[in-house]
């Protein structure tokens, strides 16, 4: 677990609700055959990505050997056991959005945020992943930002879109 | 179900009837029809993944090592498609696989290897990407060769549902995976407790001991090193394997001669540091019994059920017995009583240990097992590298004449002996416990209670005082797992418990010849390696620890008494509390 101490400022306690808010999806799934997975969510949900202190006090109180639980992380695509950006953009690179121009929309994105594909920017604002398939390639090419989802994209529409997130 | 059910197939053209649940794979073994397999292992990995074992069953190809036989089913194993089928499943395996046959340490004990050999693989129609990676080194104990693992997951099964370490696992998907530790850690930073049944799993030589054979030859062409060499009870009913003996072949007198053609000076027992760790360790469960304090008293002889313990049970620490592991005894006393008697400085004695263990070379790096800066042992090899030594060597192993151990810690007893096999060192301790309480001579030696390869066994003795010692005697970790925690529930009450992480005891430790998996599937290892520490026990005049005229003597000389602060000093250690993860 994470140290929780009394600090100056306000940020022990957001900690204090991070942990809480851990120990109640655990209770939550504790007996439930095949747990694991929702509770990875939760915890994603919670911190953003796959914390190690977190996972530790999840394979503790599940019973699931971290070994495990690695190897589901590490599957999964939509895990993460790096911290995330405040949002997260998604470029699909399934078959229909490449052929449309999926890469030149990523590689804008990329020049644009200054920032590698699968990494998050330095001020933590965006992080810019390659995808696959998102399910809607009838808007070829797709990105989403968080839940929302953008269509049939040009690398022009890049700008206004990104406008949005950068209040 | 009706267990006695039977169900009539007909394979290749036999009929053939089997019990209801029987694979396909047993059905075709019964007839003496020979399927290949790969990622099977019985009972332990059962993901009929690698697709080796596929069977024609209808128009459709089916893996053979987990379908049920069932009535009517007409099964084919050689027919054009079944062998093209395996043959393209086994080129796409070593079309990913580091192929330096001639280099590797698994070449001619390979078993994918000899799987594209009877598959008659002559040349290989695929080459695309290769999987990279770095060969971890990080552990004294075991390396992992990530580009020769061809992801069968027998080393998994083992580590996780055998041993219940839980070290290793896949990582990522598809192409990218990889058999490793959690969060890509190197295996000396997880919680690998170095037992190397991952190794004995391993088809290929994705995972193989810290090699350290050129350390020794090093040593033993340097004229200022007195090279000494101890090997430990398990070794000498195996080693012979891997010379074309039949398992369970006791070759201790050729290890001796062997010993010293390859140049050790002096040539030791760690049977005899057996013995003193009986006499300290019996010393100290009589105390414990009489004081009640860190009951169960856990036995401390295996590197792997240590750490295990220090991983996953550290409230238990002051359970284990101090003891140090009996060849640490051994190097402790000859890099101090030894190397007085011999007038030669201890910095210049080289103290080698023949294991037949991989987590030995871990425990003998810990800082807890030195004196005055020194190791106790400074260089552990398996089994299977002192074989190696003697193949180089180029000595004719099988024709050679026995020798004798060097003095003085060349006599051992029958007690010593049985160290190498679950429940011996019970046994041993039971032997002399008896008779230090009665305080005269007895008949009884066998203590067939705790003898046999049964994961848990429980034995309750009643001593000639009137005490009663109820025993636990346990091997492999999963199951020394159960038994710690009932004991942490309160639902086990025990006062000495005996651990080898090895399912079998040292003589199936990680670090014995490979034995193939098709080979343990006719003739159980374990017994027939256990039947021959039992037979040298039965051979030796002297089978009670305490009746060894060498202990007598070093007690009398240097000791003094089991427990001293001599002994203490040189005999005892602590212990340290690790990570769960």
């Amino acid at each position: 677990m994470e140290q929780t101490q009394t600090m100056c400022c306000n940020c022990g306690n957001q900690q204090d609700e991070r942990n809480d808010k851990l120990n109640e999806l655990i209770q939550k799934y504790r007996d439930v055959k095949g747990g694991l997975i929702p509770v990875l969510h939760g915890v994603q949900e919670i911190y953003g990505y796959l914390n190690e202190d977190a996972l530790k006090v999840v394979s503790e109180e599940l019973a699931v050997p971290m070994s495990e639980i690695y190897g589901v992380a590490t599957f999964y695509s939509f895990f993460s056991l790096e911290p995330k950006g405040e949002h997260v953009i998604r470029v699909c690179l399934g078959t229909a959005c490449y052929v449309k121009g999926a890469q030149q929309v990523l590689d804008k994105l990329s020049e644009k945020l200054n920032v590698e594909v699968n990494k998050t920017t330095e001020d933590q604002k965006f992080t810019l992943e390659a995808s696959r398939c998102l399910g809607a390639c009838g808007l070829a090419p797709v990105i989403m930002i968080d839940d929302d989802v953008y269509g049939k994209l040009t690398p022009e529409m890049v700008d206004e879109i990104l406008e949005k997130y950068n209040k | 179900m009706n267990k006695l059910e039977k169900v009539k197939i007909m394979i290749d053209g036999l009929e053939i009837e089997v019990e209801k649940g029987t694979t396909v794979l047993e059905a075709a073994k019964e007839v003496g029809i020979h399927i290949p397999t790969l990622c099977y292992l019985k009972n332990v990995n059962e993901p009929s993944s690698c697709r080796a074992c596929v069977v024609e069953v209808g128009p459709r190809l089916i893996a053979s090592c987990t379908l049920k036989a069932e009535d009517g089913m007409n099964i084919k194993t050689n027919t054009k498609k079944v062998r093209e089928a395996r043959k393209t499943v086994v080129e796409l395996i070593l079309s990913d696989h580091k192929r330096e046959c001639t280099s590797c340490l698994r070449n001619e004990k390979c078993e994918l290897q000899s799987l594209a050999n009877n598959l008659n693989i002559r040349e290989l129609r695929f080459e695309g990407e290769r999987t990279r990676a770095e060969i971890d080194y990080s552990s004294p104990a075991i390396v992992r060769d990530i580009e020769k693992c061809i992801l069968c997951g027998r080393c998994i099964a083992t580590c996780s549902n055998v041993q219940t370490v839980n070290a290793i696992g896949f990582i990522n998907r598809g192409f990218g995976t990889i058999v490793g530790p959690s969060f890509d850690k190197p295996l000396a930073d997880s919680v690998c407790i170095n037992c190397g049944q991952c190794i004995l799993a391993c088809p290929v030589g994705a995972l193989y001991e810290h090699e350290n054979i050129n350390d020794i030859w090093r040593e033993i062409e340097n004229p200022d090193k007195l090279v000494v060499v101890q090997t430990a009870p398990a070794v000498r009913v195996a080693l012979g394997e891997e010379f074309g003996l039949p398992i369970g072949t006791r070759v201790t007198g050729k290890m001796v001669a062997a010993l010293r053609k390859i140049g050790f000076d002096k040539v030791f027992d760690t049977d005899f540091a057996a013995d003193l760790t009986i006499m300290e360790e019996g010393t100290e469960l009589i105390k414990r019994l009489e004081t009640g304090e860190n009951l169960p008293l856990m036995t401390s002889c295996c590197p792997g059920w240590v750490k295990f313990v220090e991983h996953n049970f550290p409230n238990m620490l002051e359970n284990l017995s101090t003891c140090k592991s009996p060849h640490e005894m051994e190097g402790a006393l000859i890099k101090s009583y030894f190397a007085k008697r011999m007038n030669v400085d201890p910095k210049n004695i080289v103290v080698v240990s023949i294991m037949p263990c991989t987590a030995k070379k871990f425990e003998s790096q810990r800082e807890e097992l030195s004196n005055q800066q020194m190791q106790d042992v400074d260089y552990v090899l398996t089994t299977r590298e002192l074989a190696q030594m003697i193949k180089e060597a180029g000595i004719d192993f099988v024709n050679l004449k026995d020798e004798e151990f060097d003095n003085p810690f060349g006599e051992a007893t029958g007690a010593g002996v049985i160290f190498g096999a679950t429940g011996g060192v019970a046994e041993a301790a039971l032997r002399t416990v008896f008779e230090l309480v009665a305080g005269k001579d007895l008949d009884t030696v066998d203590f067939n209670a705790v003898r046999g390869i049964e994961g848990i066994k429980e034995a309750t003795i009643e001593l000639p005082n009137g005490a009663v010692i109820n025993t636990a005697v346990i091997n492999g970790l999963g199951n020394a797992r159960k038994v710690m925690e009932l004991i942490q529930k309160g639902e086990k009450n025990y006062q000495f418990i005996e651990v080898m992480a090895c399912p079998g005891g040292c003589i199936n430790g990680g670090g014995q010849p490979i034995v193939d998996k098709e080979t343990r599937e006719n003739i159980d290892v374990k017994i027939a390696r256990s039947k021959a520490i039992y037979d040298e026990d039965k051979s030796l005049p002297i089978r009670k620890s305490h009746k060894n005229p060498y202990i007598k003597k070093i007690y009398d000389e240097f000791l003094g008494e089991p427990n001293s602060h001599l002994s203490h000093q040189l005999l005892h250690t602590n212990y340290v509390a690790r990570e769960k993860f």
